[in-house]
């Protein structure tokens, strides 16, 4: 998957595997999960709900406890260092400072009795040691930033003083203030109006210019990722089914599941008689089939799609899908 | 000034509840079988004797007179005489208040000192050994009733150790740390269970928010955490479970006050019980429920200082 000007990516995730025990059984959250992100680029992870891509994103930052989840293997390297090996410390020096994170709801991510100045400084003043008054500084700097109309007086306030979209703001400036090189975003803009989300959407792609940084954007919202994103990749039942420039795969999907995602969506630009939802429901992740997940609900597939073990492999340059006969979507 | 304004409205809204207390405090003892004056003069006094003392009290007035009389009374200070005592009522209570309240709130901070520690371990570690230990042991001193425990550790610790003393409450302020130890580890071995119990909860709730894990991708080490964002935030609902058990406490360290014969005002009130001395009960139970009121307002206006979200209205 390199396709980078730079000689190493970011992040690159090898083969990453997740599973959740419990006493039903255990559940594969994230399988043979594959990905890198350059410098200076964004990502999108697209998939329904419970195709794993939270739990991956909030793995590469190891938020996740443990138990119930387990990492049974894989590597998630970061700017050359392997992140699934760091001691829990280690591991919060890297959290807020090189990698941020911001969250689904902004009317929950924010602690209600702290003020949102406070909130936004508490990185600076907690890893780079700041005092209160420079901190106060860079703080009310960092409000401006992320278009907050008076930002001075603003940085005194609590958070439900603020609507949604201000308050996801907040979230952003939050995770920003370290200045990181990569910035996970988890479905940050779902709990917002649509004309907020684009404010929201606009906003980080200023800022990831403005710092250059690289952005995952993980979404269940095609329109989303085809918006911001460079390269897409598209996970189904804890895998990745499909990853390509954004372009590449809107135009050439090479996996049946994008295509039936593509198909989904209602477009203005075009005249279609209707919509052509997708079949059947996604695989039980207690029981993951051997062979392709998506094969029970694939108009395309044959017997043996689901015998036969899938990963990803390169049908064009810098194209991967995880399907066996990919030529049958042309 | 809000905040000014808001205790006025609050002070205003307890008027209507103090009547009510007033009141029921003024009807106890017409509820009464029998007539207190004729406790009080004893049963040898003559009909005149009688006569003249009702009129001085004035007991042949109509009751709505009565009680007005009762509240001007109780405006001005005067909650009547003690009938075995012979003395003003309200200087008894005074000097009876201050061991009171002392032994309450000295009794408060040992709980809040068990509770605090003891509820952000047992939600640290939920649902592993200490976390059932802590429970458990909570549930054996929830159900010692306080006038045993009393009495065991007066044994313990009084007799047999010899460590503190097994009454009076001391002469200065050391005294009192010293002798008030004991009857307020009683207390607070009584509630502190039921705070461990709410806090712990409480913290479990907020460890599960969204903002903790908000804090925690923020790089912060988890005493940070736990203590300025879970904590804080935990400690919120706190403010009421105190407060419903200090209302309770109030009239439930009346058994402590005898067992170890403390001369606050829960003593008073058996001693007054006894006795049959219907004006200091009947002044008792006015200080009691002023006294619930009071910390209930103290409840609204901590709410006010600690929850950011409520708005004072």
């Amino acid at each position: 998957m390199q396709s980078s000007t730079h000689p190493s990516p970011l992040l690159s995730i090898q083969n990453f595997t997740t599973e959740f025990r419990s006493s039903g059984g255990k559940i594969v959250a994230n399988k043979n999960v594959s990905l890198s992100i350059d410098h200076r680029r964004i990502l999108g992870i697209v998939g329904e709900s419970g195709s794993g891509k939270s739990v991956l994103c909030r793995s590469i930052l190891r938020l996740i406890p443990s138990p119930p989840a387990y990492v049974t293997e894989g590597e998630i390297t970061f700017n050359g260092r392997n992140l699934l090996a760091l001691s829990e410390s280690e591991m919060q020096a890297i959290r807020g400072v090189e990698i941020g994170m911001i969250f689904q709801d902004p009317m929950t991510s924010l602690n209600p009795v702290w003020r949102i100045g406070d909130q936004i400084t508490e990185t600076l003043r907690v890893h780079k040691g700041m005092g209160r008054r420079e901190a106060r500084e860079v703080g009310i700097d960092l409000l401006r930033q992320v278009g907050i109309p008076s930002p001075d007086t603003r940085f005194d306030e609590y958070p439900h003083r603020l609507s949604g979209g201000m308050r996801q703001r907040v979230v952003i400036a939050m995770a920003m203030a370290c200045k990181p090189k990569l910035l996970l975003a988890d479905e940050p803009t779902t709990a917002l109006d649509v004309t907020i989300q684009d404010q929201i959407l606009a906003l980080m792609l200023q800022l990831q210019e403005e710092v250059g940084m690289s952005i995952i954007l993980v979404s269940h919202d095609m329109g989303v990722v085809a918006e911001t994103s460079d390269t897409i990749a598209v996970m189904y039942a804890g895998q990745v089914v499909e990853t390509a420039p954004t372009e590449a795969i809107f135009n050439r999907p090479k996996h049946p599941y994008t295509l039936g995602l593509l198909q989904s969506i209602p477009r203005i630009e075009f005249k279609v008689d209707r919509l052509v939802p997708m079949k059947g429901q996604p695989p039980n992740l207690l029981k993951l089939p051997k062979g392709c997940p998506f094969a029970e609900r694939c108009a395309f597939a044959s017997p043996d799609c689901i015998e036969t073990p899938v990963a990803l492999r390169e049908v064009e340059p810098g194209h991967f899908s995880a399907c066996l006969y990919p030529e049958r979507l042309a | 000034m809000r905040l000014a304004s808001y205790i006025l409205s609050r002070l205003l809204q307890m008027i209507p509840v103090l009547i009510g207390i007033t009141i029921f405090a003024f009807l106890f003892i017409q509820l009464l079988p029998g007539d207190p004056i004729q406790t009080m003069l004893g049963g040898k006094a003559s009909p005149e004797a009688i006569e003249a003392a009702h009129q001085k009290f004035g007991l042949d007035q109509p009751l709505p007179i009565q009680y007005l009389l009762f509240l001007r009374n109780a405006l001005q200070g005067d909650l009547g005489t003690s009938i075995t005592q012979r003395t003003l009522v309200s200087g008894l209570i005074a000097e009876r208040f201050v061991p009171s309240i002392f032994l309450l709130i000295y009794a408060m901070i040992i709980a809040m000192l068990l509770a605090l520690p003891l509820s952000l371990i047992a939600a640290r570690r939920s649902d592993r050994l200490v976390d059932h230990t802590i429970r458990i042991s909570g549930m054996i001193t929830i159900s010692m009733p306080a006038f045993w425990l009393g009495l065991l550790l007066i044994l313990l610790f009084g007799l047999t150790l010899d460590l503190f003393p097994i009454s009076g409450w001391g002469d200065d302020f050391l005294g009192h740390i010293h002798s008030l130890f004991l009857p307020a580890v009683v207390i607070g071995l009584a509630t502190a269970p039921v705070l461990i119990q709410s806090l712990r909860s409480s913290l479990l709730d907020t460890m599960q928010m969204d903002f903790i894990e908000a804090a925690r991708a923020k790089g912060l080490n988890p005493n940070r955490i736990m203590i300025r964002h879970v904590l804080r935030n935990a400690l919120i609902p706190m403010v009421t479970v105190l407060a419903v058990n200090v209302g309770w406490l109030i009239g439930g360290s009346v058994v402590v006050e005898n067992v170890f014969s403390i001369p606050g005002i829960g003593r008073l009130l058996v001693q007054a019980v006894l006795t049959r001395d219907y004006p200091t009960i009947q002044a008792l139970t006015l200080v009691f429920g002023i006294l619930v009121l009071i910390v209930n307002l103290i409840t609204d206006l901590t709410y006010a200082v600690v929850d950011p979200r409520v708005t004072y209205q």
